[in-house]
């Protein structure tokens, strides 16, 4: 092999503290190592049409550049050698910037180094082999789990761009948290407004198949061609008869349902549609509540159906959906606020969640838009907000700002005075984070026309004195405590990961964080990538976030999946596993550790034998390590490679 | 020219492409000072890690291997980093059996946002193997200092 090493000055970042020129020289001498010369710049255009040339003129077959990390440049080079003809996997880094240049002051120190690490790259060059990528069909379908605004926007995106899509939806209607809200913030526009025709959008288009009520169950394949079972949940009614008429809910005599929708705040039917602008608008039976399920006396609502979709016996249902891409938009649930001792850890009624709060405020909501205190239903005088509930706090394990609830406590605080005149909020506060367009002059709006006071403090009690509430907390500002009698009292809970947001990604096979939020692929570069091929992210479920940045990530889904599925072949990452059959015993223990699944067992003229399937490796070299016989080697980062690495460095 | 003669010892490190490596470039970027003695080898994840190649490299005569890989629950190929560690923790207990100084190898964990960490980990480790010295030579001009012991020894 002939190989052309460049050594990158990068301006004065590596020529500062490394003798670049002395790399050169002393890389000269390494063993293949046919030229060597150092560059101002190696990833400026005349820095590559200088390595283009090299491999012309010199005939070269390999090629090393030393300059920064080859997270940064790799991908680069590899276009640069491509473009004179050579492999692209023919090609080397050595990271003397990152590595070198940049942790210490010592040229001596630093030139040695570098060398070391140039002498590496090229012993390891030595064993490179060309790899060819392979193309394979996709299925041009997306599949969207979860139906909230990320959701709805990502489907519609899609379904525009004139992909078949699959929505998937845990509940019984679309419209996710956002369906609950009354109203918006800043604009103060009517949420179920602007939110309910893109819902009636997502059920009238011909390119979206809506799979509510449903579960992911399994997932399997890979990038192009997924394979996704689905579990439709037992509703007790054939949803293709039924109209939505409503009619079995005002004779249902089980009226002591949890209300999901209205979060509690009142009660509903065992058959019920969670609010009337559902999507779809069926009725579903909740079994916990339903008499005859539960006692098998009562069968009202099947006598009273007009169209005779009751159906007692149904039972679970699993479709398989095959599917090119997945849009994990599964968004956040409200944070626990009952391990909160001193807000009365959920003992006394008049202390609420603010998403409870906001369905009180709804006209469509179980009060009908009147606030009303749950324990006598008076209407409140004071009302006391308190923000930073299970956000920025250590104590409960949410050190993060849900960064949306000082936008809404102001939207709350504006619409009680619009509800209730003669009242008065009171908004206890750590910081108010405000940082969107409009957003500080709304927040402004709320304590200078809307008369909310804001207290800057944390609340360290809450206790009841007659029929009211005692609020004591801090006033960081004046120095003081604040005791203030409160007739209702709205905690603006924090978001935390949604319930069973672990086992999703487990079967997406993404990674989340520590909270339970989805990893993106970049925080900077990759917000909608995750690092799993083919899965894209949307909404809350990364991260909590408001509407307009949850449909900003909804349409990047959708461009991202419209981008992938623009071209009808996809290529494979050739840096795969490759199993030497002729040393393949069959003992199949790289099938055990395999990830990815993406290792099966063949049958070779009668004996057992592994076959990576190249287009579900991801290319980790966990069998590698793993086979006792050296049969299975991860392309690019071999047992031969390694080891001449090694051996490049310690000789003695 | 391997070593810096009285200044260096010979370091490597097995890193895993996604949070260790990256870790070292973070220090890099934010310019945390760490010793020159290490010289990394970047592999795809920790799970890659043979525990012979570090057996190999120490036998070679390196005073030192450091591995380090994504946290455990953050691995970019799931469960890559649980091999490792199971593999690496036996590896170390047996080192002592093979005849190694069980403080010449150590692995860790290293976020791809740990530039600092990856610094203090880095300096550390550097000034473990220089407190341990040299590691004896069993090839190479100084091996037979290490024969002539291993012979009184017997």
């Amino acid at each position: 092999m002939k190989i052309g090493v460049f050594v990158c000055h990068c301006g004065s970042n590596i020529e500062g503290t490394v003798d670049t020129a002395a790399v050169a020289a002393a890389a000269r001498e390494f063993p293949g190592v046919a030229f060597a010369t150092d560059t101002m710049y190696t990833c400026s255009e005349p820095g590559q049409e200088e390595i283009v040339t090299a491999i012309k003129e010199q005939q070269l077959d390999g090629v090393v550049v030393a300059s920064c990390t080859p997270r940064m440049h790799e991908q680069t080079f590899r276009r640069t050698v491509e473009r004179a003809g050579l492999n692209r996997y023919l090609f080397e880094m050595a990271n003397i910037r990152e590595h070198v240049s940049w942790i210490g002051k010592d040229r001596e120190a630093n030139t040695n180094k570098a060398i070391d690490l140039v002498r590496m790259s090229a012993a390891k060059l030595l064993h490179n082999r060309p790899l060819l990528s392979k193309k394979f069909e996709i299925n041009k379908r997306v599949l969207i789990i979860g139906g909230g605004v990320a959701g709805i926007q990502a489907a519609l995106d899609c379904a525009e761009g004139g992909l078949q899509v699959v929505l998937v939806e845990k509940t019984s209607s679309i419209g996710g948290k956002m369906a609950k809200l009354d109203k918006t913030f800043p604009t103060v526009d009517c949420s179920s407004c602007i939110l309910g025709p893109r819902m009636v959008d997502v059920a009238q288009h011909p390119n979206i198949t809506l799979h509510a009520y449903s579960e992911i169950d399994e997932v399997s394949g890979y990038v192009g061609n997924f394979e996704v079972k689905v579990k439709k949940k037992a509703t007790y009614v054939d949803w293709k008869k039924c109209t939505g008429c409503g009619v079995c809910m005002t004779k249902c005599p089980s009226r002591k349902a949890t209300d999901y929708f209205n979060e509690g705040i009142g009660k509903t039917t065992a058959i019920n549609i969670p609010f009337p602008q559902a999507i779809p608008k069926k009725a579903k039976i909740d079994a916990d509540f339903c008499m005859k399920l539960q006692k098998g006396k009562c069968g009202i609502c099947e006598k009273i159906c007009p169209t005779g979709c009751i159906d007692y016996s149904q039972q679970d249902e699993y479709v398989t959906e095959k599917v090119g891409a997945i849009i994990a938009a599964t968004g956040f649930d409200l944070f626990d606020w009952t391990v909160y001792g001193e807000y009365g850890a959920g003992r006394y009624p008049d202390v609420i969640t603010s998403l409870q709060y906001e369905r009180m405020l709804s006209a469509s909501g179980p009060t009908g838009g009147h606030i009303k205190r749950p324990s006598d239903g008076r209407e409140p005088k004071n009302v006391v907000f308190i923000q930073c509930v299970g956000s920025r706090d250590k104590s409960v394990g949410r050190p993060y700002c849900t960064g949306f609830c000082c936008m809404y406590t102001a939207k709350q605080a504006i619409l009680t005075k619009d509800h209730l005149p003669e009242s008065r909020s009171y908004v206890f506060y750590m910081d108010i984070r405000a940082t969107g367009k409009n957003y500080d002059e709304f927040t402004r709006r709320a304590m200078e026309e809307y008369d909310a006071k804001y207290i800057r403090g944390r609340v360290s009690m809450i206790y009841p004195k007659g029929d009211r509430l005692l609020v004591r907390g801090a006033d960081t500002l004046m120095g003081t405590q604040v005791e203030l009698d409160a007739d209702l009292v709205v905690l603006a809970v924090g978001a935390q990961a949604a319930a069973g947001a672990n086992q999703l990604a487990e079967k997406l096979r993404i990674s989340y964080d520590s909270y339970g939020f989805y990893m993106e692929g970049h925080p900077k570069l990759k917000p909608v990538e995750t690092n799993t091929a083919g899965v894209y992210l949307a909404g809350s479920c990364q991260g909590p976030k408001d509407i307009p940045s949850s449909v900003s990530q909804g349409s990047a889904a959708a461009a991202k999946v419209l981008g992938l599925f623009s071209k009808d072949k996809l290529e494979s990452d050739p840096q795969v596993s490759m199993v030497d059959i002729k040393r393949c015993i069959g003992c199949g223990k790289c099938m055990k550790t395999c990830p990815f699944g993406a290792i099966k067992e063949i049958d070779f003229r009668g004996m057992k034998k592994a076959e990576v399937i190249e287009t579900i490796c991801q290319g980790c070299g966990i069998c590698t390590s793993t086979c006792p016989q050296g049969a299975v080697q991860l392309q690019h980062f071999t047992d031969n490679q390694i080891l001449s690495e090694v051996n490049a460095l310690c000789q003695f | 020219m391997p070593v810096l003669k009285g200044k260096e010892l010979r370091i490597v490190g097995f890193l895993c492409n996604w949070c260790s490596y990256g870790g070292a470039d973070t220090a890099g970027v934010g310019r945390f000072t760490q010793p020159t003695d290490l010289r990394i080898i970047r592999v795809p994840c920790s799970g890659r890690i043979d525990p012979l190649f570090i057996i190999k490299t120490l036998m070679n005569g390196a005073d030192g291997v450091l591995v380090s890989g994504c946290h455990p629950r953050d691995c970019h190929y799931a469960e890559g980093n649980f091999y490792a560690r199971r593999r690496l923790e036996v590896l170390h207990r047996f080192l002592p059996i093979l005849g190694f100084e069980p403080g010449r190898f150590e692995y860790t964990w290293v976020s791809a946002s740990e530039g600092q960490r990856w610094q203090q980990v880095v300096t550390r480790f550097t000034e473990q193997i220089h407190k341990l010295g040299p590691a004896p030579k069993i090839a190479g001009p100084e091996a037979s200092k290490t024969l002539r012991q291993m012979e009184a020894a017997l």
